[in-house]
């Protein structure tokens, strides 16, 4: 029984499914990559898992709950993170106040959590006031990340966090997912860049067509053969 | 050199003061347009008329007053209305909301519909404020008129010409500038206020982070429609009040708003007194204030107008148009 899972989903946005009967499930203290080619519905699984598309079949559980019919914002009250790919902070707000948004829901002190994140961000403790849209490509994702965190989620989701930063910002933000992975929390996680996040992965899974084709450890994944050849370039 | 002073006190008299006053009405305006185009996201058409109606209740409470003795000379009592009229106001923004707005939210309608369904309710609230108060001019300030009088500035300074500021255009400044302050401490320090910002900035990150769309949209409309009696009672109060004259405002209120950058506060306040400025440097005369500082054999013989007053109204809505050509956003990057 994992943690949460997304088992047998499918559905889509419109009449059309994207995903047929796919699978995705994660641990705590576990990163789980989901890779696959373009179109194959990575995004899509984890807003699935996430209750931002309607499953016309299979349930999402969390700890064993029935959360299939929940909202998102009923799940982030339950202890799910998610970052979107894009529009993932607010941007005419500083970034302390982005972290402010980010605990909303949370009617307690949560000074100790916003001290945890900027020990885990330090150049966020820096800038937290500036304009967050000011900010580099690699230091807004460390705010959308930092804003997920500020609910204290057992779970979070990150959708394609590296796209579109440079290969060290790249490292430096999955590092922080390792840290994050090793304080205990699930960690989810859609990546175009494959190789590097199988690499960080406890397991992954390739999605083709909106179903599962391989399921492995990262490491496992990285060294088949055909995984390589078909989906990592070689 | 008391001809430079008299063609400063000049200028102060008839653009700097009144500017100010016309400024910080246009800037109040502009304020309640802003907040509900980024929370809502639509140009509310109905703003002016919204205007109009707080206006109106304050001018019949003011009546009342007037009509019982009770006073609060030298200041006009129009003051202990406002809060009438501003709730009165909110009353009618949110009842509106809740009978039309409401349902095109819930169906997720595209912007324009909004804007379309707001001319028609600026059009039932324009007939209702004619219906009950009448299409005609109304005054109804009372107390003291001047804080400084024209006479007595030059009998003070020794200069030929007076300083006159009215006690409406001081009570205009005075209030704009309480409420301005007040609402940006409530945008940038209370929960609700932050609420409203994500909200506006990002309205899917806001409801994946727990915030309330009904309850941002109600703080919206009960910010603005306070906004709005509180923007007309003072142009009321300094010029007089007109429905016709409230709707026309819609125009320099809008090109304000989106001067300064729409969607964003700071813009519409600095977007107000642009407009302001633009109006009374373009429809002055400077026919006096040159002769004070040119030799006499150069002095124009022309008033040196630019415009005459009649055209106010056009330079609001080149500078508009200038905008939105040439920097759509606005000076502080609002929302296109």
């Amino acid at each position: 029984m994992s943690f949460l899972i997304g088992e047998n989903m499918t559905g889509g946005y419109g009449a059309a499914d994207i995903l047929h009967g796919c699978t995705i499930a994660v641990e705590l203290g576990e990163i789980v990559v989901i890779v696959g080619p373009n179109g194959a519905g990575k995004s899509t699984a984890m807003k699935a898992v996430f209750g931002m598309i309607d499953l016309r079949e299979g349930s999402v559980r969390l700890d064993g709950d029935e959360i299939t019919k929940l909202s998102p914002q009923e799940r982030v009250r339950r202890g799910m993170g998610f970052v979107p790919q894009t529009s993932n902070i607010f941007t005419s707000m500083t970034v302390r106040e982005n972290l402010e948004m980010g605990a909303y829901l949370r009617d307690d002190d949560f000074s100790d959590t916003m001290a945890q994140i900027f020990d885990l961000f330090p150049i966020l403790k820096e800038k937290s006031r500036q304009i967050a849209g000011e900010l580099s490509g690699g230091q807004r994702q460390q705010v959308a990340v930092a804003r997920a965190l500020m609910m204290q989620p057992r779970v979070l989701m990150l959708d394609e966090p590296t796209a579109g930063v440079s290969p060290i910002v790249m490292d430096e933000l999955f590092d922080r997912i390792i840290e994050i992975r090793d304080s205990g929390i699930a960690v989810l996680l859609v990546e175009q860049n494959a190789a590097q996040a199988l690499a960080i992965a406890d397991r992954g899974y390739v999605l083709v067509n909106g179903e599962n084709r391989f399921s492995d450890s990262g490491q496992a994944l990285l060294e088949d053969a055909e995984v390589r050849r078909s989906f990592l370039g070689g | 050199m008391t001809d430079f002073l008299d063609a400063i006190v000049l200028l102060t008299n008839y653009v700097l003061v009144p500017g100010v006053a016309y400024g910080s009405q246009l800037a109040l305006g502009a304020l309640g347009v802003t907040l509900i185009y980024g929370i809502l996201r639509f140009a509310n058409f109905a703003h002016g008329d919204m205007m109009a109606f707080g206006t109106m209740v304050v001018i019949l409470i003011t009546w009342w007053f007037q009509s019982i003795g009770f006073s609060i000379a030298p200041l006009p009592v129009a003051l202990v209305a406002l809060p009438i009229g501003i709730a009165a106001a909110i009353v009618m923004s949110l009842g509106t909301d809740r009978l039309v707005y409401r349902f095109y939210r819930r169906r997720r309608s595209p912007s324009v519909i909004y804007i379309l369904t707001s001319i028609g309710v600026m059009f039932v609230m324009n007939g209702i404020v004619r219906f009950i108060i009448g299409p005609d001019d109304q005054r109804f300030s009372d107390g003291a008129r001047f804080i400084i009088k024209a006479r007595e500035f030059k009998q003070a300074t020794g200069l030929h010409e007076g300083l006159a500021i009215k006690l409406s255009q001081g009570i205009t400044v005075l209030v704009t500038l309480i409420v301005v302050v007040a609402l940006f401490r409530f945008l940038h320090k209370s929960r609700t206020g932050k609420a409203m910002r994500a909200y506006s900035d990002n309205e899917d990150l806001a409801l994946l982070s727990g915030v309330s769309p009904e309850r941002v949209v109600f703080v919206a409309w009960v910010i603005a429609a306070a906004l709005a009696a509180i923007a007309g009672t003072l142009y009321g109060l300094d010029k007089s009040f007109k429905p016709f004259t409230y709707f026309q405002l819609l125009l320099p209120i809008f090109a304000s708003a989106i001067v300064g950058g729409i969607g964003n506060p700071l813009g519409a306040v600095v977007g107000g007194f642009i407009i302001a400025f633009s109006e009374m440097t373009i429809t002055y005369a400077y026919k006096k204030f040159l002769r004070y500082l040119l030799p006499d054999s150069w002095a124009p013989d022309s008033l040196v107008q630019f415009l005459t007053t009649d055209y106010k109204f056009a330079i609001s809505f080149i500078i508009l148009v200038v905008v939105l050509l040439v920097r759509p956003t606005g000076i502080f990057r609002g929302r296109t």
